[in-house]
C-alpha cells in the first residue's frame, strides 16, 4: 500500500530518528509513505484568525500538492503525517476550507498559479493508520515482545485538540496509542497527564515553566511505575527530554527517564535494526534501559 | 516606407510614443532616459535592470528585467536601480555549516507563509519559495541547486510581504555548499593558485593597454578551450 507522506521541517532536522524508525515501521507492515513531490513548511501552528487567509496558504498548499501527486500516482485521496504539530495545521486547514467554500475560493483565487483545492484531502496521523491496519498486524509482526516495559503514552495537545482534530475518539480519555503499543506487547500505565500540555514554545523564552511541566509529567508516570514515555510530537519531545536538565536542577531527586517516539519501540518489537530507529539523538540515552530489558544488545 | 508602429508607454507616470518591438530598456532610451544605474549587461545576466510594471486594465504588478522584456502599449513602468534589501555580514572562513546557520544570519525566513509571491516575481522563473522553504530547514544542497541561475535583481525580496531578502539568503547558502559541501574540482584550485602567483598578470596588462581596435582583433583570435 502506497500513501502519500507529509515529512514537515522538524522531522529533516532534530527529529530525524521519528522520521527514520517510521519509514522502516512503516515498510515492514507493507506501507510505502510516498514523500510529496515538493513541500513547504505547514506554518507550525494554526491560526487561530481565521479570518487572516495568509495563515492558512501554507497548510493548503502542502494539500494542494497532495492532491495532486495523488491524482499523478493514482493514489487514494490521502495524506499521513508523523509531527504532531504538522498533523494539527494541516487538518484544521483543511476543516477550515471544507466548511467555509468563500474562504476556500478565495484562497484558491489567490493561489492563481495552483490547480484549485478540491477540500478532498484526508489527513491522517500515522497512530491512525495503524490502528486502521489493525491490531492483529502488529501483533503478528511483533518479534520481540515490548512486554518487560512499562510506557506512559503521552498525547500532548495536538492529537487532541479540538476535537475536529483529534485522531481518538474520545479526545479527553484518548487510548490509540496505548492499543497499539499493547499490540506490541508494552505495559502502559493510566496517569492524569497524558493529554496535558507540555509548556510547548515557552522553552524558549520560558526555560524554567517548561522545566516545572516536565517535573511534573515525569515524575507523576515515575511515580506510577513507568520506564519511558512514548509520544509522537517533536516539540513534546524535545521539551520532555532536553528539559529534563533543567529540571533536574530545580528538583535534584528527579529520576530521568527516556523520551522515544511510538514508531522506535515498534521498530525494536518488529526486529528492526536498532541503527535505523535513532536511539543515538536522545538527550537521555535510552540506551542503557534497553540493554538492561535485553531489548538492544549488551 | 511605412511608418513604424508607435505604442504608448507610461514612464514613472508620463506618456511616451515610442516604436513598437523595442525592449523596455531601449524603449526608454529611446524616450529619452539616460541610464546611470539600473542597467547592466544587457543580456539578462546581471540583473541589474528590474522593473515593476503594470498593464493597462490590469490591477496586478509584474516584474521583470529592462533589457529582456518587449516594452507593450499601455505599460507603466518604474525602473529599479538598487534593492535596500538587509544583507548579513559574515566571514565565510569563520561560519559553521550547520542546520541552523541561514536562520542564524537571516532568522526573518522563518516567517515566510509560503504566498509564493516571491517566486511570480522572479525574472528567472525560479522556484523561490521553495528555496527559502530549504534555506529553514538548512538543506545547503536544495537551495544551491534551486537558486542556481539567480541574477541577484532583488525582486523576489520587494514583493515580499514577510520581509524576506531571498537572494542574500540563497547567496550564502551557495557559498556554504561550494566551500564546505560541493566536491571540490582539482582545476579550480590549480588555476586559484596560478592567480594568486600572478601567472597571469602580464597577459591582463598587456589586454589594459589595448585600444578598441586592438582587442576586437585579439578577441577574434583567440583560443577557446576544447576548440581547435
Amino acid at each position: 500500500m502506497e500513501i502519500a507522506y507529509y515529512p514537515g521541517c522538524t522531522l529533516r532536522t532534530s527529529a530525524k530518528n521519528f522520521e527514520s524508525s517510521s519509514i522502516a515501521v512503516a515498510d515492514h507492515l507493507g506501507i510505502t509513505f510516498k514523500e510529496l513531490s515538493q513541500w513547504n513548511c505547514c506554518g507550525t501552528v494554526y491560526s487561530l484568525a481565521s479570518d487572516d487567509l495568509m495563515k492558512h496558504l501554507a497548510p493548503v498548499r502542502v494539500l494542494i500538492r497532495a492532491q495532486e501527486d495523488n491524482k499523478e500516482n493514482g493514489l487514494d485521496n490521502k495524506l499521513v503525517t508523523l509531527c504532531s504539530m504538522c498533523y494539527n495545521t494541516v487538518k484544521m486547514a483543511n476543516h477550515l476550507v471544507k466548511n467555509d467554500e468563500e474562504k476556500l475560493d478565495t484562497i484558491n483565487q489567490f493561489m492563481d498559479e495552483e490547480p484549485d483545492y478540491e477540500a478532498d484531502v484526508n489527513v491522517l496521523h500515522f497512530l491512525q493508520l495503524l490502528d486502521e491496519i489493525g491490531i492483529d498486524r502488529i501483533k503478528e509482526n511483533t518479534k520481540k515482545s515490548l512486554e518487560v516495559l512499562n510506557l506512559a503514552c503521552y498525547y500532548g495537545c495536538y492529537l487532541l485538540r479540538p476535537e475536529e482534530a483529534s485522531i481518538d475518539e474520545e479526545p479527553e480519555a484518548p487510548s490509540i496509542m496505548e492499543r497499539i503499543m499493547e499490540a506490541a506487547g508494552a505495559r502502559t500505565i493510566d496517569y492524569p497527564f497524558k493529554n496535558e500540555c507540555c509548556g510547548s514554545y515557552l522553552t524558549v523564552t520560558e526555560k524554567k515553566y517548561t522545566a516545572e511541566r516536565t517535573y511534573k509529567i515525569i515524575s507523576s508516570v515515575v511515580n506510577r511505575g513507568a520506564d519511558a514515555i512514548v509520544l509522537s510530537c517533536p516539540l513534546c519531545a524535545f521539551n520532555l527530554d532536553r528539559r529534563q536538565k533543567q529540571a533536574k536542577e530545580l528538583h535534584a531527586n528527579m529520576k530521568s527517564i527516556p523520551i522515544f517516539y511510538f514508531p522506535q519501540l515498534l521498530g525494536l518489537a518488529f526486529g528492526i535494526n536498532s541503527n535505523e530507529l535513532g536511539f543515538n539523538m536522545h538527550y537521555v540515552d535510552p540506551r542503557p534501559l534497553l540493554k538492561e530489558k535485553r531489548l538492544i544488545k549488551r | 516606407m511605412a511608418e513604424t508602429e508607435k505604442i504608448t508607454i507610461y514612464a514613472m507616470g508620463k506618456a511616451y510614443k515610442v516604436p513598437a518591438g523595442l525592449t523596455i530598456m531601449s524603449a526608454l532610451e529611446y524616450a529619452g532616459y539616460q541610464y546611470i544605474r539600473g542597467c547592466g549587461c544587457r543580456s539578462g545576466y546581471c540583473g541589474g535592470c528590474a522593473t515593476i510594471y503594470r498593464r493597462e486594465g490590469d490591477y496586478k504588478l509584474y516584474t521583470d528585467l529592462a533589457c529582456q522584456t518587449p516594452a507593450e502599449d499601455g505599460m507603466y513602468l518604474v525602473q529599479l536601480p538598487f534593492v535596500p534589501a538587509n544583507k548579513s555580514i559574515y566571514d565565510l572562513d569563520k561560519i559553521e555549516p550547520m542546520e541552523t546557520t541561514l536562520v542564524e544570519h537571516y532568522p526573518e525566513i522563518v516567517k515566510c507563509v509560503s504566498c509564493n509571491t516571491c517566486t511570480k516575481a522572479c525574472p528567472q522563473d525560479l522556484d523561490v519559495m521553495y528555496f527559502i522553504q530549504a534555506a529553514k530547514i538548512g538543506d545547503f544542497k536544495e537551495v544551491a541547486e534551486l537558486s542556481f541561475d539567480c541574477i541577484q535583481c532583488g525582486l523576489c525580496a520587494v514583493r515580499c510581504p514577510a520581509d524576506i531578502a531571498h537572494y542574500h539568503v540563497a547567496q550564502l547558502a551557495r557559498r556554504i555548499y561550494g566551500k564546505f559541501i560541493n566536491e571540490k574540482v582539482e582545476q579550480l584550485t590549480k588555476r586559484l593558485n596560478e592567480i594568486e602567483k600572478g601567472v597571469y598578470d602580464k597577459e591582463l596588462n598587456k589586454l589594459m593597454k589595448m585600444n578598441k581596435a586592438m582587442l576586437e582583433k585579439a578577441y577574434k583570435k583567440r583560443k577557446i578551450e576544447g576548440t581547435k
